[in-house]
């Protein structure tokens, strides 16, 4: 990696920053932005459509909060994914900004339409109170509805290159990397999953924006719930059948895909408890929906407020576990078959492991290992080779992965733990190779066993700032 | 060159083309920057006139009635101001990239902050606008403005961050002096650049008010106490009066830019902006003296002349950039290419020499970190393997193939069926002799 490292070593990097960042807005995203949008113009239709005021009105509250958290937080995050890639992982967004850069450009493109017709749509709803205007006034919620699903069907594209970048390693061409073989049934499943959370989150919201007193059948605002509900247990019971049927899809591609990279073969088996609790959870998961979906198809009784929620979470830990799965079975890649996690190179990896990693670095205090400068270049080469996902001495650290390995409380073998570093994308094949030559090797593990006894933290730039030998980077100019 | 090159770091770029021909990503950088920017000035502007005047209308109601139509402004100028972000976002990433991820990461606590900052400051003034009427008494009202306050602060501080990333870029060899985002600020000059910027915010929220409050359709209801004329009037002072200081403000950052990229061109741009300036002030002083029923016929010209003022601006600005980077992206370029050069010729003698056959003992590599011969490492000794599967090395190679975990206080050995049973046959009687010899 040739950028100056931020690096926060307490949260192992910084990956845990980017995951909640992007998770918590597909969580706004998939619900709020893809699934509530048409359903409210749905609403607004049959209102219309039916002459029902208070339907109009429902939608209108709804619509309310929906556009203050996706005009805030939603959009927000968004842009935080592409701030905070650029400090954890510049080598991977830069890279995937060259590829996708007409993927990005159309995205943007109607993201811009997407934030102008929510704003042209809930700021005149009120105005449109004649026949005519509230029709065209529909009419934005469609295009609207469009536009926001676009822009999750542009992007979904680069999640699933990430992990399968397909023919675009042969060709280096857009569309194939567009194109990849993970883009539909991935599209499908998120499609699916955003109807049925964002069926959910109106029926959750329609509790809080109706009041219902005790005793009085006729009262309208129980009727509007009975409207309501039955109505979207339906769209929930069919996403839910969408969401199974196209996850089940997606997760068949996936193994198969992986399976034909025979350099990753224990990815599946590293893979097999990850495997059996998600489809725990997936089952429970498409039970609560289930559940709550068919009881709410009888009108005669009502699912109460804090039944929903149960689902909800649910659909919550379930997306959340499955972003994570997603990015955990790409490794040892951070581009399938081109970049690893930490940034090098599939193609330059033998060069560096034979010239040395800190030969063509450009943020490093030294350019040769010497008896001498061992601990320092040790801790270059960590970071360079490690940090991207390893803390030193906290979460995901390195001490306390070759601890459970060598035992927290023996002394630890210098050269086998540097027989390990240089195999072990063979053991642990979710992990990179070693970048680095046989010298750069037993640096790493002389910082690693002076780390052991001092349990430094390491800082990053954005705190120390580069420390970069003049004689180093004349070197780099000067060399041949 | 070879002092600067002592002194300035000089990374290796991507291997990934550009998508685009560089002309091509930096007009768009250049326009796509001016849209963005001009949301900005109107969302940072806005706040700040929001504020002033709600806190003028605890004195005067009628003040307060024109805050909140101003704040009826800000919440969609915000939005569109993050949504027109991303395009000059995408071109700077794809342009600088070596640059700008730099010093991305020399201020990133402060960068990483822009995200939560700006979703608090949002939220604020969606707070302060749709409680404007409920919260218009007493302790509430004092609350009111307080959220309006915060809110406005956090709008002005997060321009800050952007600014000092976008200068801190343009010195490669201050780089090595920066420990973090305060640091950051003594380099190059953020603070002339920064009160520039927010004059601009305010003469360019003034314009669009004037434009905005006074136009024909603006139901004057909403701002009891002032006519159309008034409005007009009013917001032209505020872009006139500001506009002025721009003169004083505009010369302190250009003379205060480090020298590096200072060239005969962009004196020639800024000052053909600066007089272009010097005009539209002219007519709009004009407009200021003309009668109720006659100001704001020249409001189209004026626009037009201040847009033609920020493309000048915007392209001295860039101008000064490719100036101050082109050394910089010269000598990454070139070391780029020497690396590429000396990459290909490697993997070419590396794919001209057949594959060797790996050695038993090359093999066994992969098992020697956790088996030694005589002591337990990580796994049992090859004495105690050699023990168990004396004369039966299928029986290892079926182990390492599916293991299992046999001792609790050992950690699972991980499956190597990767390796392909020939090599596993080969690693196990190798396994098998060593641990017998060990013995």
């Amino acid at each position: 990696m040739d950028f100056p490292s931020f690096y926060m070593d307490h949260l192992a990097g910084g990956r845990l920053i980017i995951g909640l960042i992007a998770s918590l807005h597909v969580l706004i995203n998939h619900p709020l932005a893809v699934g509530a949008y048409p359903l409210l113009t749905w609403m607004e239709w049959w209102a219309h459509k039916n002459n029902r005021p208070d339907v109009d009105q429902l939608a209108y509250k709804i619509t309310f909060v929906v556009f203050i958290v996706t005009t805030t937080v939603g959009a927000m995050t968004g842009v935080g994914i592409w701030l905070s890639t650029s400090l954890f992982a510049p080598f991977a967004i830069g890279s995937l900004l060259r590829v996708f850069f007409w993927g990005w450009f159309a995205e943007w493109l109607v993201f811009i339409s997407e934030v102008a017709l929510i704003m042209a749509w809930f700021l005149t709803w009120k105005k449109a109170n004649t026949p005519e205007k509230k029709r065209s006034h529909i009419r934005i919620g469609i295009a609207l509805s469009i536009m926001s699903w676009i822009t999750m069907a542009l992007i979904v594209a680069v999640l699933g290159f990430m992990m399968k970048p397909g023919e675009w390693n042969q060709t280096r061409a857009f569309w194939d990397a567009m194109t990849n073989p993970l883009y539909l049934p991935q599209l499908g499943f998120r499609t699916c999953f955003a109807f049925m959370t964002g069926a959910v989150f109106l029926w959750f919201a329609t509790f809080f924006f109706t009041r219902v007193s005790k005793g009085t059948r006729d009262d309208p605002q129980r009727k509007l719930r009975h409207w309501i509900v039955y109505r979207l247990s339906h769209v929930v019971l069919v996403a839910l059948l969408g969401t199974f049927l196209f996850g089940t899809w997606y997760w068949n591609a996936i193994p198969d895909a992986m399976k034909a990279n025979s350099s990753v073969a224990l990815l599946t088996q590293e893979f097999m408890s990850w495997h059996g609790k998600f489809e725990t959870l997936l089952g429970w998961t498409v039970l609560a929906f289930a559940v709550i979906g068919i009881g709410g198809l009888g009108t005669s009784f009502m699912i109460p407020r804090w039944a929903l929620l149960i689902p909800s979470f649910m659909g919550i830990w379930l997306l959340g576990h499955f972003e994570r799965a997603r990015e955990f079975m790409r490794k040892p890649w951070v581009i399938g078959e081109y970049m690893y996690s930490n940034g090098v190179h599939k193609d330059e990896l033998a060069f560096l492991q034979s010239e040395g990693l800190l030969k063509h670095a450009t943020y490093v205090k030294h350019r040769q290992v010497t008896d001498a400068n061992k601990v320092e270049c040790g801790q270059d080469i960590f970071m360079l080779a490690c940090s991207r996902c390893h803390s030193t001495t906290g979460l995901n650290g390195v001490i306390e992965k070759f601890g459970i390995m060598y035992g927290v409380d023996k002394d630890w073998d210098s050269s086998g733990m540097e027989i390990f570093i240089k195999g072990m994308h063979q053991t642990r094949t979710f992990m990179p190779p070693f970048p680095g030559n046989d010298k750069e090797a037993s640096a790493l593990v002389a910082y690693l066993q002076h780390l052991r006894s001092t349990r430094q933290s390491l800082p990053g730039v954005q705190s120390v700032g580069i420390s970069i030998s003049p004689q180093a980077a004349a070197a780099a100019g000067a060399q041949p | 060159m070879t002092a600067f090159l002592a002194t300035t770091p000089v990374p290796r770029d991507l291997p990934l083309p550009l998508p685009l021909p560089e002309w091509v990503l930096i007009s768009f950088l250049v326009i796509f920057f001016l849209v963005h920017i001009l949301f900005v000035n109107l969302m940072v502007g806005g706040s700040v006139l929001v504020t002033f005047f709600e806190c003028l209308g605890r004195k005067s109601p009628r003040w307060d009635s024109l805050a909140h139509s101003i704040a009826q402004t800000v919440t969609v100028n915000k939005s569109l101001a993050v949504v027109m972000g991303i395009g000059p976002l995408l071109c700077i990433n794809l342009v600088y990239t070596m640059q700008w991820y730099s010093a991305n990461a020399l201020t990133g606590h402060a960068w990483l902050m822009i995200v939560p900052l700006v979703t608090v400051a949002f939220l604020l003034t969606y707070l302060h606008k749709y409680k404007w009427e409920s919260w218009s008494q007493g302790g509430w009202k004092t609350l009111h403005l307080w959220v309006g306050l915060s809110a406005t602060l956090l709008l002005l501080f997060v321009p800050l961050i952007f600014l000092a990333n976008v200068n801190l870029m343009l010195f490669p060899g201050e780089w090595e002096k920066v420990r973090g985002f305060f640091s950051s600020l003594r380099i190059g000059n953020v603070l002339p650049r920064y009160l520039h910027f927010l004059a601009a915010s305010i003469a360019m929220t003034g314009l669009f008010l004037a434009g905005w409050l006074g136009r024909a359709g603006h139901d004057i209801g909403h701002t009891p106490g002032f006519s159309r004329p008034d409005l007009r009037r009013l917001f032209y002072k505020v872009t006139a009066w500001v506009t002025l200081a721009q003169f004083v403000l505009g010369p302190l950052l250009l003379f205060t830019l480090p020298a590096v990229g200072i060239t005969t061109r962009l004196y020639v741009i800024i000052f053909s902006g600066a007089a272009l300036g010097f005009l539209t002030l002219l007519v709009l002083f004009k407009e200021l003296r003309s009668g109720d029923e006659h100001i704001g016929r020249f409001y189209v010209l004026i626009c037009i002349m201040f847009s033609f003022v920020v493309l000048g601006m915007g392209t001295g600005r860039h101008v000064y950039r490719q100036a101050a980077l082109a050394p910089h992206q010269a000598d990454i370029q070139e070391r780029t290419s020497r690396y590429a050069a000396a990459l290909a010729e490697f993997n070419q003698n590396l794919s001209s020499t057949p594959p060797v056959q790996q050695t038993a003992d090359q093999l066994f590599m992969n098992c020697a970190a956790c088996h030694a011969p005589n002591i337990k490492l990580v796994g049992p000794p090859l004495t105690e393997i050699a023990e168990i599967y004396a004369g039966n090395p299928d029986g290892i190679v079926a182990w390492a193939k599916t293991p299992g975990k046999k001792r609790p206080e050992l950690p699972q050995m991980p499956p190597f069926a990767h390796l392909g049973d020939e090599s596993l046959r080969m690693i196990a009687e190798l396994m098998l002799e060593k641990g017998k010899a060990a013995k």
